[in-house]
């Protein structure tokens, strides 16, 4: 990937087009996540804060094995523990690696009201620029994965860039490169779907997941982060993962229709009422009369 | 109207006389109110709308606009509980309320003497007062869950997705509410803007406008008289 691959193509919050969109041809990256083979040693969680500069801190236990309940603005890669008794009895270690999904139809994107302060570049990442983030939370409301989080001292909101930065200069993310077991991936879209699939079909031959599959959720267009899992039609078991993400509907219809709606509905007001004081002109006071039949 | 015009000059040294309508804390609490409205749709266009963004930069740039929003909200929550407090009596809806509201045609059309005389609000202002009222109860409770949007668990997410869609659709009635109310007392209603900024009207205006009104606070009402 080069630099270019860092090209803008979406900007929220922005008025007009997007400088010199659809100029290039690009690749598309992709972060394979195969939660059949992760350990749960969360190598990728420590890679992700020693790479993006955070320390660990405080945290809640309840006991599971996961670091915390949820990624925090400072924790930004998580690795989910669920313990699942399947129908035969047996026991299974759900292990899931939780970050931003880089959605292809980003709703927190959808949701943002500030100019800039979240793009999608033309390699699929999607990237919060927090100068430009005013901390009014709408990207929370509009993420279907409980991704953004908000820090109450920079009264900004983080996370996972998907290691842009890294990614811009060829190299590739940082929880890829601490994975001792190979079952983070990275590479284009097509070539990560490819092996992806190639893996669910070998678990359903040949290690009897016969469910085994590809999540790679239609609802948000696709992501840029794709799993592996033993029970493609149970996405829930694995740390909540939703079933069929989508932008919610409540932020399409308002960012959608309410828009225009009520953009129609106060120019139309504003004209209305100029209207009116053309056609009627002010209401005047009249005199009262001297026999004014009420008076003592 | 014609032996009104005559007789103008006989009623004139009464109709200019000055009596008040709106006491300092009513006047003082609506403009606290205006204000507070002003921040918040300036500060709510501009999250509304990229188009209309710029308009943050206008009262300090959006961060600061995220900030004070909410407190805003607050200053307009109180504001408007206060003039429940000191309104509610006189915005009570009634038979000559419903009355009036058949003949609003005559109303929008300026033709002010066919309508049947109201106290000292009309029809027109209790719906403003009553709507604005309901809708700052929307507005606040709204408001809270987007004010701290992110200490909503994730299991109450369908919280953060009603309050969204209530706090911008009440906004926008809202708007509605006040370019009206705007529009009415500042060019269409001579007399109606002083009024809230020195608190008196002319008998004239009274008697055109709220003539039962008039007569109560003039002690001419042959009811009072009774």
């Amino acid at each position: 990937m080069s630099q270019a691959s860092t090209e803008i193509i979406r900007i929220s919050g922005h008025a007009g087009s997007v400088p010199g969109a659809g100029l290039n041809r690009e690749f598309q990256v992709c972060k394979l996540v195969d939660t059949t083979t992760c350990i749960g040693c969360k190598a990728c969680e420590v890679a992700c804060l020693e790479w993006n500069g955070y320390t660990f801190s405080e945290t809640t236990f309840n006991n599971t094995y996961q670091t915390m309940p949820e990624t925090a603005w400072n924790y930004w890669n998580l690795i989910k523990f669920n313990e699942h008794e399947r129908a035969d009895g047996s026991m299974m270690l759900l292990m899931r690696k939780d970050q931003c999904m880089h959605c292809e139809d980003p709703g927190c994107l959808a949701a943002c009201p500030a100019d800039g302060a979240i793009v999608q570049y033309a390699n699929g990442i999607v990237d919060f620029q927090e100068q430009h983030c005013i901390g009014c939370g709408y990207c929370i409301t509009g993420c279907p994965f409980n991704i953004p989080k908000f820090s109450p001292e920079a009264r900004k909101v983080f996370k996972c860039t998907l290691c842009n930065d890294r990614v811009s200069v060829g190299l590739e993310p940082a929880c890829i490169k601490a994975c001792p077991t190979g079952c983070l991936h990275f590479g284009t879209k097509p070539e990560m779907k490819e092996l992806a699939e190639t893996r669910a079909e070998q678990l359903r031959n040949v290690s009897g997941f016969a469910d085994a599959g590809v999540y790679d959720p239609p609802g948000v267009s696709g992501t840029h982060v794709i799993y592996v899992l033993h029970d493609a039609k149970n996405p829930e078991l694995y740390g909540g993962l939703p079933k069929d993400p989508h932008i919610p509907y409540s932020v399409r219809l308002w960012k959608g229709p309410l828009k225009w709606l009520g953009n129609f509905a106060m120019i139309g007001g504003i004209a209305g009422l100029a209207w009116h004081y053309m056609r009627y002109g002010p209401k005047k006071e009249e005199p009262i009369p001297p026999d004014d039949e009420r008076r003592a | 109207m014609t032996t009104n015009a005559i007789s103008h000059s006989t009623a004139g040294d009464q109709n200019e006389e000055l009596i008040p309508r709106y006491s300092l804390g009513e006047r003082a609490n609506h403009w606290l109110g205006s204000v507070a409205y002003i921040y918040l749709l300036t500060t709510g266009l501009a999250f509304w709308s990229p188009y209309l963004y710029w308009m943050a930069a206008v009262v300090g740039g959006a961060s600061t606009a995220r900030f004070w929003h909410p407190w805003f909200g607050l200053i307009f929550t109180v504001s408007l509980f206060w003039m429940f407090k000191e309104w509610h009596g006189d915005m009570r809806i009634d038979d000559n309320d419903r009355a009036w509201a058949r003949a609003l045609p005559e109303y929008i059309q300026n033709r002010d003497d066919e309508l049947p005389p109201v106290g000292r609000f009309n029809f027109g202002q209790k719906l403003f007062f009553w709507a604005m009222l309901y809708s700052v109860i929307l507005l606040l409770l709204s408001g809270v869950v987007l004010w701290y949007t992110e200490t909503l668990p994730w299991s109450l997410r369908y919280v953060r997705y009603a309050a969204i869609l209530i706090h911008a659709s009440v906004a926008l009635i809202t708007i509605g509410l006040f370019l009206i109310h705007v529009y009415m007392s500042t060019i269409l209603e001579e007399g109606s803007f002083g009024a809230m900024v020195h608190g008196y009207v002319t008998r004239a205006w009274a008697w055109t406008f709220h003539r039962t009104w008039y007569y109560e606070v003039t002690g001419r009402s042959r009811l009072k008289q009774q």
